[in-house]
């Protein structure tokens, strides 16, 4: 783990029998039992944990979305947060993008054998406050061990179900020409939040990940406005620029971007220039786009705006006709460019 | 940002662009050298912006898309070695060789890692003195001063586990090889502002005389490039020749001094075959003998059967100005960034990629 980021221990590590995760952390026995017991469930702690049973029994009626993700992030700890939060708000996101609330969520551990313990505590403590901002209940899991080499420090899984709002209506079949493209914030904060320790670079101010859940603010869009959200997704790996072209694909539709119009924060963009990375690929864990008819475009922007974690939300552009199944979009300069699927990994130039 | 917002200042981008169409009576074919200025160009949609007279036609300065398939396979056969990391700029690796990419050697095992600087891989040689650290040292003058530099602290520090795969290009010989193709349409070029910082103006006298052709010196941001457009064509216009400076921020007439001896105490200059283009007399750099230990040529028995090129690719033609990249018969069709039959479509600086990636029709 990078010395620069400090470890803020809200509560102190219980006393385990060994320093970092062996082996036998994995086996199924006594150290199994006790890493549970202190790391995890008395840290999540909820009726269901409780039960220790080998799966949770909830009650729910109505119409139900379900979501998985993997996380695999390298390095697990970075600037503003690490693996642990990544893996809540990423389910919660998910789901949020489906137009649902996450209530419950499964969280399961791969770890490599030698993880320290105290990099798992503090995992553990971070996915324990994301969990509760994100008001989502961690009701059943699992821990398995691997080899050393044979994974990369700790690899998480979660799960999560939760209701559809009632008012939700969302299907990139409704997606219309004249319908406008919203982004809620910041592009490109998260990605670059990784490189930066990755390549050991160093910002004026730290670069912090955009990492948070969105479901409180899909709820009150959808509230608000219903229907007229017509489609949700977040803008994870492949950036803003995959979004929209998977909605052109899948729609048929001309996608038109106002490259001024996107928001970024003025570091980020030099450390994209710096690397040669386009920050329109450049992955966020906090970021979601939102495609509404013209009439509630300014409304839902104003209602992004009013909340601070929201207040770069920006309007960027709108579905045409024109171009179908591509996206363009207007250069800070006036030319127009292709915006196009990235064919792979983005390997920074040489010059 | 400093230094980058200013260039891309929407309301002097249009006051170029206008200047630009009140001066331009007659068609003009103008070359810009670097693969970074045709993505700039590209990216920004500028093209459609100039008047109909210009022709942009892109030339050879994208490392990535000059380095021969040869060169491409001894660096896959080096990675492949036993106890070897081999270290490379990242959009080396999706280069296809006459077998497969870095990238495929590296999904199958071999220890391949992305570096930004060659400081970096002397570290990582410092750092692991069990393994052989090769970096892959490619690149116009604008890479030469540091991955020449690696080799100097490498041998400071008298590492035995450091060595060098050259095979850098240098950018005058290629446009003197390009003006003197007669099938060639180029009336001016836009040399790349990089480069000059490094080596300076004095090459280009000799070229801009001898073909009777303006060179200026241009950088990389939209109103760089529309200032070197105007530049150039008002020479077209005026039936002038001379060597002008537009990235004058950057580029010192006589160059870096210090980089320039850095490149001579460790390269020399020998001949290089260029992919798609040949080979060019006096156009690369390869290590002195004086550093032969730090050369991976010298130090690896590298075995591997000479290739040929793709034929099916046009990248020569397309890098010497004959012929753009939407006039290849497989573009986009067979040749793909996920299947490229060439470098051009997969290098970030490539112009088939920023024709693929950014152009609209």
């Amino acid at each position: 783990m990078n010395d620069k980021i400090k470890m803020e221990l809200q509560c102190p590590m219980p006393k385990f029998d060994f320093d970092v995760i062996t082996m036998g952390h994995g086996s199924g026995g006594l150290l199994t039992h006790r890493l549970l017991k202190s790391g995890v469930f008395d840290i999540l702690k909820n009726e269901w944990l409780d039960q220790q049973h080998d799966g949770a029994i909830l009650d729910m009626k109505g119409k139900i979305a379900f979501s998985s993700d993997s996380y695999v992030v390298s390095p697990i700890f970075f600037p503003g947060g690490n693996i642990g939060d990544l893996a809540i708000n990423g389910t919660v996101n998910d789901l949020a993008m489906c137009g649902a609330n996450a209530e419950y969520l499964s969280l399961s551990f791969i770890i490599e054998e030698g993880l320290l313990m105290k990099e798992l505590w503090q995992i553990l403590l971070t996915i324990k406050k994301a969990a509760e901002k994100a008001g989502v209940v961690v009701v059943t899991g699992d821990t398995k061990v691997v080899e050393k080499g044979k994974g990369d420090k700790i690899f998480i899984n979660t799960s999560g179900i939760g209701h559809v709002h009632p008012k939700a209506s969302i299907h990139h079949n409704r997606i219309k020409e004249g319908d406008v493209i919203i982004v809620s914030g910041n592009i490109a904060s998260h990605g670059i939040a990784i490189m930066s320790v990755r390549e050991g670079l160093e910002f004026e101010t730290t670069i912090v990940t955009d990492s948070k859940p969105l479901n409180h603010m899909v709820t009150s869009l959808l509230e608000k406005f219903g229907e007229n959200i017509k489609f949700l997704r977040d803008a994870t790996r492949g950036g803003i620029a995959s979004v929209m072209n998977e909605v052109a694909e899948i729609t048929s539709l001309g996608i038109y971007l106002d490259q001024k119009q996107i928001p970024i924060e003025e570091q980020v963009d030099g450390a994209c220039e710096m690397l040669g990375l386009d920050p329109l690929y450049v992955a966020n864990e906090g970021v979601f786009i939102c495609i509404v008819d013209h009439e509630t475009a300014n409304e839902a922007l104003h209602l992004l705006n009013s909340i601070d974690e929201y207040k770069n939300a920006s309007i960027i552009g709108h579905v045409t006709a024109e171009n179908k199944g591509k996206v363009i979009m207007k250069s800070k300069v006036g030319g127009n460019r292709m915006v196009n699927f990235l064919p792979g990994e983005q390997l920074p130039r040489i010059c | 940002m400093k230094y980058l917002s200013e260039y891309r200042d929407p309301m002097l981008v249009e006051d170029f662009l206008n200047e630009i169409h009140k001066i331009t009576n007659q068609p003009w074919t103008l070359m810009e050298i670097c693969g970074g200025q045709t993505h700039s160009l590209v990216k920004n949609g500028i093209p459609a912006l100039l008047p109909d007279k210009i022709t942009l036609v892109h030339g050879p300065g994208c490392p990535v898309c000059v380095t021969s398939i040869g060169i491409i396979d001894e660096a896959i056969f080096l990675a492949q070695q036993p106890d070897v990391i081999l270290c490379s700029f990242g959009d080396m690796l999706r280069v296809p060789g006459s077998q497969k990419s870095l990238l495929e050697v590296k999904a199958q095992g071999a220890d391949v890692r992305i570096m930004y600087s060659p400081l970096e891989a002397v570290k990582l040689a410092e750092e692991n003195p069990n393994k052989q650290v090769v970096f892959f040292a490619v690149g116009f003058e604008t890479t030469a001063p540091a991955n020449a530099l690696s080799v100097v602290l490498a041998a400071q520090s008298n590492l035995e586990n450091y060595s060098i795969l050259a095979s850098h290009v240098l950018v005058p010989p290629a446009m003197e090889a390009i003006l003197s193709d007669e099938s060639n349409k180029i009336d001016a070029f836009l040399a790349a502002g990089h480069v000059c910082t490094i080596m300076g103006l004095d090459e280009y006298y000799p070229i801009a005389q001898k073909y009777q052709c303006p060179i200026v010196v241009t950088g990389f941001e939209p109103v760089d490039l529309l200032q070197g457009i105007l530049m150039a064509v008002k020479q077209l216009e005026n039936g002038e020749f001379k060597v002008e400076n537009q990235y004058a921020r950057s580029v010192m007439p006589q160059g870096n001094l210090i980089a320039q001896k850095t490149i001579l105490q460790v390269f020399e200059v020998n001949d290089r075959v260029w992919r798609g283009i040949g080979n060019i007399p006096q156009s690369g750099y390869d290590v002195r003998n004086d550093f032969k230990k730090y050369n991976a040529r010298e130090k690896f028995n590298i075995d591997i059967i000479p290739a040929e090129e793709n034929k099916e690719c046009i990248s020569g033609d397309i890098m010497k100005g004959l012929k753009k990249p939407k006039q290849c018969p497989n573009f986009g069709t067979k040749c793909k960034p996920e299947h490229p039959l060439g470098a051009p479509m997969v290098s970030s600086e490539g112009a088939c990629a920023a024709y693929y990636h950014y152009a609209q029709n």
